[in-house]
């Protein structure tokens, strides 16, 4: 994680991607949303979406995982070259969440972040706060997913 | 499955219901971490204590999971669901932290039929979260939802 300001408006990630399989989408269903289009193909196909798709939970869930897996990497490319690495704190919350499409079993969905805001915390020292764009886009290069996240980022220690 | 006993039509603004509880365990909060939030906030009690939330707490991601499973057997699996097109706002307001007790107060906002879609409306509703008599996180969003069929019981 790169520190506050070494961040900049514009910044893109590609945070990689993830192949959504019927089981993963009816494992998380049954314990979260257990709508009928979430855990059956042959009840999907009787609705407008026409065939098994993941609940929104899980398609958001697993941007997060996505996220956290790139920025581990991150994190080691920047250790490996000895440069110290921020922390990150939670976050307040999203805004603007669109699942555009419905992400299908069998669909390999790309997810990307950038960031839109970057603002100082004069009440909370030691921190700022960004806000990126978060996407998910399928295999026929369809927008998913659209939401904006901010959270909180270790500022540089001053000496 | 059983016919919906809940359509469009049955929501009303202004309506205010209150669905749950639930328990949130330390296990399921480390367990859905690993799956999909694996940062040791959500992970690690000694981490968690050094870090912003100050112990261990649930990822947003998966309050807003437990939200959805609250209101699926509080009223969604009754209603003919068509899904949500999506999330106006969340906002994370309280750590959920193991052995929280949560429910979620669901509140209509709005409704409204679609205009290209005669089949269909949309319900917009903020959901309180409640730990006890905290709210740990409100969200604003729509649940879209079929129309009364013609001669369907009332």
């Amino acid at each position: 994680m790169k520190y506050f300001e070494d961040i900049r408006i514009g910044d893109i990630d590609t945070l990689g991607s993830h192949l959504f399989t019927a089981e993963a989408i009816k494992s998380f269903a049954a314990r979260f949303d257990p709508q009928p289009f979430h855990m059956d193909e042959e009840a999907a196909k009787r609705t407008h979406f026409g065939a098994l798709c993941a609940s929104g939970w899980h398609t958001v869930s697993q941007w997060m995982r996505c996220m956290i897996d790139h920025r581990r990497l991150a994190d080691e490319a920047q250790r490996a070259r000895g440069e110290p690495v921020a922390k990150n704190g939670p976050s307040p919350g999203i805004r603007d969440n669109k699942w555009l499409k419905p992400v299908y079993a069998g669909d390999t969905i790309a997810f990307a972040s950038e960031v839109i805001d970057r603002r100082e915390l004069p009440h909370r020292p030691g921190w700022g706060l960004i806000t990126v764009r978060n996407t998910g886009t399928n295999q026929h290069g369809d927008l998913v997913l659209s939401f904006i996240a901010s959270e909180f980022i270790e500022r540089l220690p001053q000496e | 499955m059983s016919d919906p006993k809940l359509y469009f039509e049955d929501f009303a603004v202004g309506e205010v219901n209150t669905y749950g509880t639930r328990i949130v365990t330390r296990e399921e909060i480390v367990a859905f971490a690993a799956e999909f939030d694996p940062q040791p906030m959500h992970l690690d009690e000694e981490a968690a204590r050094l870090s912003l939330l100050g112990g261990l707490a649930a990822s947003g991601w998966h309050t807003c999971a437990l939200m959805m499973r609250i209101i699926c057997d509080g009223f969604v699996l009754d209603t003919a669901s068509m899904g949500s097109p999506g999330v106006d706002e969340v906002k994370w307001l309280a750590p959920v932290r193991p052995g929280d007790s949560l429910s979620v107060r669901a509140t209509v906002l709005e409704t409204r039929a679609s205009n290209s879609k005669p089949d269909r409306g949309f319900v917009i509703f903020r959901y309180d979260v409640l730990a006890g008599d905290t709210m740990v996180m409100t969200m604003k969003t729509a649940l879209m939802a079929e129309r009364r069929p013609a001669g369907a019981a009332t």
